[in-house]
């Protein structure tokens, strides 16, 4: 198995969230090193920053304050440095229209924010898995959308 | 005054294509073999391999080495082939897969899982769902063409699979695909 660190961000207001997806990676087959951001803007300024090293996976909460989720992913798709970063949105909200929205915005991944801890592992373990795959497959990336 | 061309394309012709004109710039002769493997009929030195990898990297080909890494990818390879190639179907796939790779399927079954987090089962899920939704955006098919051609009993069979596997029933998803496609223009 690959020994490489798998670079992902997230972007989400509400602290004990932050704390449990950082807690959700720990422990899976899938190294991880993972950034955190309490906001939209601060997670915007951190990839636009001279040399940094673009993250291959961004978690993304819609409702933050300072600039939410749809203005963040709007930002990446236009951006020419950007568009390629495989994005995920990380929320609790589950109206189709959102999930759609986010979709034809270009978002790949759309997860609801689990109850429990356990199924919380078990659906970043599946977006991780995804993630993978994508980057190491032929597999075509124009349609690479899943809602888990 | 611009305009907006939409356009289809056969992936597999395009990259086999691409490493053909790029291939043929380095005078050496080859041939593309049918795994994602080129039969070179001399050894290159290490200096001009790089050359190689480095042109075809540009085109997001990359060179595999790590020998298990190079069964994973003819075993991806296989699955492609097998899944867009409705007479190949005849046999099995775990038939088919050791045939062509002259390893048992159980021996080339552990190599994939324990490299790609993931089953051959499984992969084959995800790439049969990636080519049905190919053939959603890039064909005229019906939902019940694209079952047949990719062997579900039926349209509700795929149906079934595509939610389960996606998240999304195959309506959404080309809805979702249209409006993609409207916000480009």
């Amino acid at each position: 198995m690959s020994d490489i660190l798998l670079n992902i961000a997230l972007a989400d207001d509400d602290e004990d969230d932050r704390i449990l997806f950082g807690e959700a990676l720990e422990g899976l087959d899938i190294r991880t090193k993972l950034s955190l951001f309490n906001h939209g803007q601060e997670l915007m300024d951190y990839l636009n920053l001279p040399n940094v090293i673009l993250p291959s996976l961004v978690f993304l909460d819609l409702n933050m304050p300072i600039k939410n989720g749809q203005q963040c992913l709007l930002e990446i798709r236009s951006n020419p440095k950007l568009k390629d970063l495989c994005v995920a949105i990380y929320s609790t909200s589950s109206s189709e229209k959102d999930i759609e929205d986010t979709f034809s915005n270009g978002a790949n991944i759309y997860v609801n924010k689990p109850n429990s801890f356990s199924k919380l592992r078990e659906v970043v373990e599946k977006v991780l898995q995804l993630n993978w795959q994508y980057h190491n497959s032929n597999l075509n990336k124009e349609t690479f959308l899943f809602r888990i | 005054m611009s305009m907006t061309l939409f356009i289809k394309y056969n992936l597999d012709l395009v990259c086999k294509t691409l490493l053909k004109e790029k291939l043929d710039t380095f005078d050496v002769s080859f041939t593309i073999g049918n795994t994602g493997e080129i039969h070179i009929d001399k050894t290159l030195s290490e200096e001009k391999l790089n050359i190689i990898s480095s042109t075809l990297k540009q085109y997001g080909i990359d060179i595999v080495t790590n020998p298990k890494a190079t069964i994973v990818a003819r075993i991806k390879y296989s699955i492609d082939e097998y899944l867009r190639n409705k007479d190949l179907r005849s046999v099995k796939f775990s038939a088919y897969l050791a045939d062509k790779l002259h390893y048992s399927y159980p021996h080339l079954s552990t190599v994939f899982s324990e490299n790609t987090y993931s089953s051959i089962e499984n992969y084959i899920i995800l790439k049969k769902v990636d080519v049905a939704k190919e053939l959603m955006c890039n064909t005229d098919l019906t939902l019940t063409e694209i079952a047949f051609q990719l062997d579900y009993s039926s349209v509700a069979h795929l149906s079934g699979q595509f939610k389960k596997t996606t998240g999304l029933t195959p309506s959404a998803f080309q809805r979702i695909m249209k409006n993609k496609k409207q916000q480009l223009i």
